[in-house]
């Protein structure tokens, strides 16, 4: 057998465990971000002046001892590097699972497809995540680069914002995908957690569920509110 | 009670298998799953049909051999071993789908039964402790924490019946595998292999083609010793203890 001169930590570093592992990391790193994102976002409730500062802020960080923007780039490279490896470890748990159970069409019964207590979220993550990485590209187009401008490009962060949102349809998608992101990160939060080992009791098990629930709530309504106070004419 | 069984047929692994629809007439409600089986499988032996193979053995619940997914879950709409399921839980006029446990590292050899070789393999690859067997020593010569004596006794409840892998969404052994890991690694006995084993029986795991783990907890939830989900965090947390500490 080719693995038997493996030491125990070569053999466990090439393990599905550890490939698992990699992708809870990734997941809670960008979660992380996530957290810090959407307390930039409310910030358009204090208005035009606070936004857009903010947004101008957060290329100086850091400086002198960063350069311009340095933080912002050290961020992008590490968010890069988190998306990269969480779509990697994904892809190939997925290969391995879809043929591990014996392809797609498993059980002859149709009684039971739903599975016996799995959540509804669970069945979201890899279509979810896809979808999710799909938003990421056309939200990066729309208010980073501006490329994609309904209702108008600005310079001002806070007027690209205000632009975009007051289109029924620009809320309505990025609705859909913060509900994609709010059931990924139901069941996420709840898996990265088991997997890097918390989940240590029944007790553990119910804080776990419920933290995640509160995290996949928060994030999803806390993006929502700056479009739909922008679309209800909250903020203009 | 009267019954329909539409039960999984397959000669043998190289043909292939269907469902095939039965009539079971006169059923006790008091028979086991597997006593029903046996019952169609008189009639069809008198027919000169052939009978439908399955695997059994102690018929208690105890041994882990039985187990076919009845209805698209594993062991059946209760929580226990087929042999263990009783026809009350069917309603007269029921009509019952059963197929053997689906997963690649689990061919099936014929009918309802699969190979669990592979769950073999996981063992050999760590799930012992080497120490050369002799006299028994005495009981309180090696104390044991209460609770970790009690949540390694929960783990060596597990029978190795299968189901976990066959409920598995990703056809993941993780369940099976860390209640192995689970009640070695809590015990003294099991401390000087600790990390190698969890390495070597995930590594097993995973060269046999069984899925990863994502956490949904159909395993736990079919499993008819009822091995608990924090034995996977457990293994889980040893495989990164093993990243480090694994180097000899």
């Amino acid at each position: 057998m080719a693995t038997v001169s493996l030491t125990p930590a070569k053999k466990a570093a090439r393990s599905t465990v550890a490939l698992k592992a990699l992708m809870a990391v990734t997941g809670l790193i960008m979660l992380g971000y996530l957290i810090a994102h959407m307390y930039g976002n409310l910030k358009v409730f204090s208005g035009r002046a606070s936004f857009d500062n903010y947004a101008h802020h957060l290329r100086d960080i850091g400086e002198p001892v960063l350069p311009h923007t340095g933080l912002l780039w050290i961020i992008r490279v590490v968010l890069l590097v988190s998306v990269i490896l969480h779509a990697y470890a994904a892809i190939a748990l997925w290969r391995r699972a879809r043929v591990a159970r014996g392809g797609t069409k498993r059980y002859v019964s149709p009684k039971a497809r739903r599975g016996v207590q799995r959540s509804y979220a669970s069945f979201t993550m890899r279509w979810g995540g896809v979808i999710i990485a799909l938003f990421v590209i056309y939200h990066l187009l729309h208010l980073t680069a501006n490329v994609i401008a309904p209702g108008g490009a600005a310079g001002s962060p806070y007027q690209r914002v205000v632009n975009g949102f007051q289109i029924w349809w620009v809320v309505l998608s990025y609705t859909i995908a913060m509900i994609a992101v709010g059931l990924h990160l139901r069941h996420g939060t709840w898996s990265a957690l088991t997997t890097l080992g918390a989940n240590t009791s029944a007790a553990a098990r119910r804080r776990i569920n419920a933290l995640a629930y509160v995290v996949a709530a928060v994030i999803t309504i806390g993006f929502l509110l700056p479009p739909f106070g922008i679309l209800l004419g909250l903020v203009k | 009670m009267n019954i329909t069984l539409r039960v999984w047929r397959q000669p043998n692994a190289e043909t292939e298998g269907r469902m095939v629809t039965y009539g079971v007439e006169n059923v006790s409600e008091h028979m086991s799953f597997l006593e029903m089986l046996d019952v169609l499988n008189e009639r069809l032996t008198l027919e000169g049909d052939d009978p439908i193979a399955f695997d059994h053995d102690c018929r208690e619940g105890i041994c882990g051999q039985c187990g076919v997914v009845i209805d698209g879950q594993p062991h059946g709409p209760l929580q226990t071993t087929t042999c263990q399921l009783h026809m009350r839980s069917f309603a007269d006029g029921a009509v019952i789908d059963v197929e053997p446990w689906r997963a690649e590292p689990f061919p099936v050899i014929k009918d309802l039964v699969v190979d669990r070789g592979a769950f073999d393999r996981i063992i050999q690859a760590g799930g012992y402790i080497s120490v050369p067997t002799g006299s028994a020593p005495d009981a309180h010569a090696t104390p044991v924490p209460k609770t970790d004596a009690d949540m390694a006794f929960d783990a060596a409840t597990c029978i190795a019946c299968g189901a976990c892998v066959a409920a598995c969404p990703n056809g993941s052994a993780m369940l099976f595998t860390a209640a192995k890991v689970t009640h070695l690694n809590l015990l003294p006995q099991g401390q000087p292999e600790r990390y190698s084993r969890v390495a070597g029986m995930v590594a097993q795991h995973d060269e046999e083609g069984f899925g990863g783990c994502t956490n949904i907890g159909e395993c736990t939830a079919v499993c008819p010793k009822g091995i608990p989900f924090e034995t996977i965090s457990f293994l889980n947390r040893d495989l990164l203890g093993s990243l480090i500490k694994g180097n000899r």
